[in-house]
């Protein structure tokens, strides 16, 4: 019971020269809601995507139920790691995204961008995905829009029919990437509320944004990357409210600058 | 001087327009899907992780833009034979002149389609556990077509007419009976001025198709 639903250990991530991250390590068990803040730059949607492998890490393990990803072999004397297609795939299937930019297909409506994971990966028939793909855009509150097609939709919506595209795959951890940065402010609310009620149902979820009021209330740990690394961690109290180190202090002055 | 029109001669061998009206759109169908078929391996190759593929895609590009159609099929129909031995019909080397040189063009088309489709649609699809290939396929490929759809056209409409070229090597196509009447009846003026007008009543429509077809595919929008 105390193996962490998910375990980065010792996570680098380089791009060329320049090193966004050495040395990540982090536990997430099932339930934990985990908010990563930090400045622009600091390497919060790489270490998501590292999560997923949309990043591949240079170095360190990404280990999901106790299970490393990719196998260890021996190349010119150092030790690499190979990660095959079929097993990333395998992982991604477990691990949601949803992304800042939605990123839906638009060449299908919502239902299909909902039922395609199911059809193509899950090999599922035609009726059945239909049947669950409404079932996760009702859940999301768009089961009117179910043959929009993306460009008839509004930015919440998508971004709500991208949240139903990842349910449908019955993730065991969600990955959201600034899941409300590109929305008009009025459309922010409807998106929250969308994750606020995945948080209710106790889905494992790790959230990068700036929304430092939602991380508050909806996180059960805040991570603060700086430095090429997490600078600070713990409760949203302990980070948000009082946090210890300078760069996060200066950090989270600057976003209650303007909060009245 | 006035000219005094007359279609009698034409009319008298209709039979033999007709057959050459079959041959023009039997060598067009078949090098409208090798070539824009080809031209769609082509392009893939040109993706591929394997570094022989892409140099093979290069090359391929490369020597079949930069020489002329009619040279490649009078290559292929007297050259080629002295080269293996292989019996080369003016079909055969129709087909292999029009369609590799059009597989060359339109794989350049399927390229820019392909890599005009933003990175993130190729991150929501593997993100949801698609492998490389069901991501080309069911998402990047649909989408990347239906941009280059105007191109391809632009492509079968340049094939259908490429196929007067096969007249070089006797075959017999729309131009080569056309040239034949004329030359048996000395009525170089309706002869052309039919064959102009028998490629536009053919091709029009087709075109007319192909938009109908954009049309639709913009239902998404
Ligand atoms: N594909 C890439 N190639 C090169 N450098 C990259 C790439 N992706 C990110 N970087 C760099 O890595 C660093 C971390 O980027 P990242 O996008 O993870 O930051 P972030 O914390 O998500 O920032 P933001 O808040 O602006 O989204 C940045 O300096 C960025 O320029
Ligand atoms: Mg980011």
């Amino acid at each position: 019971m105390d193996t962490p639903l998910l375990r980065l250990a010792g996570l680098d991530k380089r791009f060329g020269e320049r090193a966004v991250f050495s040395g990540v390590d982090l536990d997430v068990k099932r339930g934990d809601r985990i908010a990563i803040i930090g400045a622009s730059g600091s390497g919060k949607s790489t270490l998501l995507r590292c999560i997923n492998f949309l990043e591949h890490p240079d170095a360190g393990r990404v280990i999901l139920n106790g299970e490393p990803v990719g196998a260890e072999r021996q190349r010119a004397g150092a030790t690499g790691i190979r990660y095959d297609e079929g097993s990333l795939n395998r992982l991604r299937q477990r691990v949601g995204m949803v992304f800042q930019q939605f990123n839906l297909f638009p060449h299908m409506t919502a239902l299909g961008n909902v039922m395609e994971g199911l059809v193509t990966v899950k090999r599922m028939a035609r009726d059945d995905a239909a049947r669950l793909g409404l079932a996760e855009l009702a859940r999301v509150g768009l089961a009117d829009k179910a043959e929009a097609y993306p460009a008839h939709l509004s930015g919440g919506q998508k971004q709500r029919v991208a949240i139903a595209r990842a349910l449908a795959m019955e993730p065991e951890i969600l990955l959201f990437d600034e899941p409300t940065s590109a929305l008009d402010p009025a459309l922010v609310g409807e998106v929250l509320d969308a994750i606020q009620t995945l948080a209710a149902e106790g889905r494992t979820m790790i959230l990068v944004t700036h929304e430092i009021g939602f991380a508050y209330h909806m996180a059960t740990r805040v991570l603060f990357l700086a430095e090429g690394g997490i600078y600070e961690q713990g409760t949203p109290d302990e980070v948000l409210k009082a946090p210890r180190r300078p760069l996060t202090q200066a950090f989270i002055a600057g976003h209650r600058r303007f909060s009245f | 001087m006035t000219y005094r029109w007359d279609f009698t001669p034409l009319l008298d061998n209709w039979q033999a327009l007709a057959m050459g009206a079959v041959g023009t759109l039997r060598l067009f169908a078949v090098c409208l899907v090798l070539g824009l078929g080809f031209g769609l391996v082509v392009a893939l190759a040109r993706r591929s992780r394997w570094r022989a593929a892409r140099w093979f895609s290069i090359g391929f590009i490369e020597f079949f833009r930069n020489t002329p159609v009619l040279v490649q099929i009078l290559w292929f129909y007297f050259a080629l034979p002295m080269l293996v031995p292989v019996e080369i019909t003016p079909f055969t080397a129709a087909i292999l002149g029009i369609s590799l040189n059009s597989a060359a063009y339109s794989a350049e088309i399927y390229r820019a389609g392909i890599q005009s489709i933003e990175p993130g649609q190729w991150e929501a699809a593997r993100a949801i556990g698609m492998s490389g290939l069901q991501t080309l396929r069911r998402i990047v490929l649909p989408q990347a077509l239906r941009r280059v759809l105007p191109a391809l056209t632009n492509r079968g409409i340049e094939i259908f007419k490429m196929t007067t070229l096969a007249s070089v090597v006797a075959y017999i196509e729309l131009l080569h009976q056309g040239r034949l009447i004329a030359s048996l009846n000395f009525n170089p003026l309706e002869v052309y001025s039919v064959i102009g007008a028998l490629f536009f009543l053919f091709l029009y429509p087709l075109v007319r198709a192909t938009y109908a077809l954009e049309r639709r595919l913009a239902r998404s929008d």
